[in-house]
């Protein structure tokens, strides 16, 4: 009973973290239609500055701003300087964004070495408390209750504000958007800042409880693909149900068949697709 | 006098081959009707001018002044409204959100009230997705959308494709209205009972080009031209 709660309990936390990852990639995904491969990177950028920022300051909560704010920048200067000029060309976009992945991981190693790190949470963070059936890691509770505010206020955003009206449009229809008057630049610029500071954040918060290294981006950028994809691009309720529908997968075969862990995700996205070719709350699916 | 909108040797490619071969009109206020048979460009001439389309040579001047190479968002808030064919409504929008987004309001200009008044249907219905109307009322939102914008001229693009005869005819009734204001129109049509009902101009398109530009009563009138142009009469 316990083992089965943990193991419950994990998909679920890991799928929180899944999910802040994901959601801005789906957005830049569903907007832009640009398959951003650098968002991985962009988990593992926030995770090493939140680190060093962690170590220098003895500031957690610091940390995870800090490892958001960096990100985004990185995410917004990639975009003006580099991503604008292939913007509409699949496979340029492809080629160049898994390139500053190889950079950026290189600097990474050249800079941390290749030994797997952790941010370190402030003391009264690193305990569990007593959930009636077992007790549990407070960070992974915590990164739970972190990822559905996130969602709520990413919901908020989306339903309620006239930015989230554009992006709602954008991915609609770019063309018809910008026809209207919307200056649909800025709306991506936005877009991809807020991606940046979420995979970011969610870097240093997952590396917290998930040690990192150069090459990590790689699993990351995996998972969270599935997750877009399974969800729908561009949906973030579609997001959310991936992230939970991959974490549970994830944290259920590690637990009883490891070996069939990375097969049974995938094995997931193709019955989603055969019966949801657009993902389950994908464009062309039933809202 | 300027006239509202001044297209000037116009010249659209689409990979090699050459949509749009020089295409010049002026146009006035009032509505002036942009006919032809399937696939003449019509509707590139449309996305040329929104900045939708690239153009290889010639320009789009907006009461004189040049926007050809302009973005698209840009050369909508200089003044042109664009009702797309086919209506293309936001799947993720409600109805009210169609006609409240976009919106530039000016003082005693449009806005989502006074479509309201002019559709009661989308009132009605303004919290549903706006692809929950029939293909009538998604019309009526794709001309709300654009008139919201306060556009100086509005640019519809078969706005009678796959409508009822019925709704045809209120589509004609709210063009009469729209005459009434001081906007330029240009109406895109197949459907020839429309576009005469409503237009006093013509420009009809043959093969990436205009090959008649006057009125539509001396079109009508030529009976050997009509058949050579758009195949009646």
């Amino acid at each position: 009973m316990n083992q089965v709660f943990i193991i419950l309990m994990n998909g679920i936390t890991y799928g929180g973290l899944l999910f802040m990852c994901a959601s801005g990639l789906t957005l830049v995904f569903g907007l832009m239609q640009v398959v951003n491969m650098s968002h991985g990177i962009f988990y593992l950028v926030g995770a090493y500055v939140g680190l060093t920022v962690q170590q220098r300051t003895g500031s957690w909560l610091l940390g995870i701003l800090t490892g958001g704010i960096v990100t985004a920048l990185v995410a917004f200067l990639l975009k003006i300087s580099l991503f604008e000029r292939v913007l509409g060309d699949s496979q340029r976009e492809t080629l160049l964004t898994l390139g500053i992945n190889l950079i950026i991981s290189d600097v990474i190693l050249a800079i941390f070495g290749g030994t797997p790190r952790n941010v370190v949470a402030p003391e009264r963070i690193r305990t569990s408390v007593d959930l009636g059936i077992s007790r549990y890691p407070l960070i992974r509770i915590l990164i739970l209750i972190i990822a559905v505010a996130e969602g709520i206020a990413l919901f908020l955003l989306i339903r309620k504000t006239r930015m989230g009206q554009y992006i709602r449009a954008g991915v609609d229809n770019k063309d018809m958007t910008a026809a209207l008057g919307v200056n649909i630049k800025l709306v991506f610029t936005f877009v991809f800042l807020l991606g940046g500071f979420l995979a970011g954040s969610s870097g240093v918060l997952g590396g917290t409880y998930l040690s990192f290294t150069q090459g990590f981006d790689a699993t990351i950028l995996t998972y969270s693909l599935v997750v877009v994809i399974i969800g729908g691009i561009g949906s973030l309720g579609g997001a959310a149900l991936g992230a939970l529908m991959v974490g549970l997968i994830d944290s259920i075969t590690k637990a009883t068949i490891p070996n069939l862990s990375m097969i049974s995700i995938f094995g997931a996205l193709m019955v989603v697709l055969a019966f949801r070719p657009n993902g389950l709350l994908g464009k062309g699916a039933k809202r | 006098m300027t006239p509202i909108l001044k297209v000037e040797d116009l010249h659209v490619y689409y990979g090699g081959s050459h949509v749009l071969q020089g295409v010049s009109m002026e146009l006035e206020r009032g509505m002036t009707a942009i006919i032809g048979r399937n696939g003449m460009g019509k509707t590139t001439l449309v996305n040329a001018i929104m900045g939708l389309a690239p153009t290889r040579a010639g320009s789009v001047f907006l009461e004189g002044a040049r926007i050809t190479g302009l973005p698209p968002y840009l050369i909508a808030r200089k003044g042109i409204g664009y009702v797309p064919q086919g209506r293309k409504i936001f799947p993720s929008l409600t109805v009210d959100e169609h006609l409240r987004f976009a919106a530039r309001p000016v003082p005693g200009g449009w806005d989502a009230e006074k479509v309201y008044g002019l559709f009661p249907r989308l009132r009605e219905r303004f919290r549903q997705s706006g692809t929950n109307l029939s293909g009538g009322e998604q019309q009526m939102l794709a001309i709300g959308r654009a008139l919201v914008t306060n556009p100086k001229l509005l640019i519809m693009d078969e706005p009678s494709e796959g409508l009822a005869p019925v709704i045809v005819d209120q589509l004609i009734s709210f063009c009469e209205t729209l005459k009434q204001t001081d906007m330029a129109l240009v109406l895109v049509e197949q459907n020839l009972t429309f576009a005469r009902a409503v237009s006093d101009q013509v420009n009809v398109m043959l093969t990436g080009r205009f090959a008649y530009q006057d009125s539509f009563e001396a079109l009508m009138a030529d009976h050997a031209l009509t058949h050579q142009l758009i195949g009646v009469g």
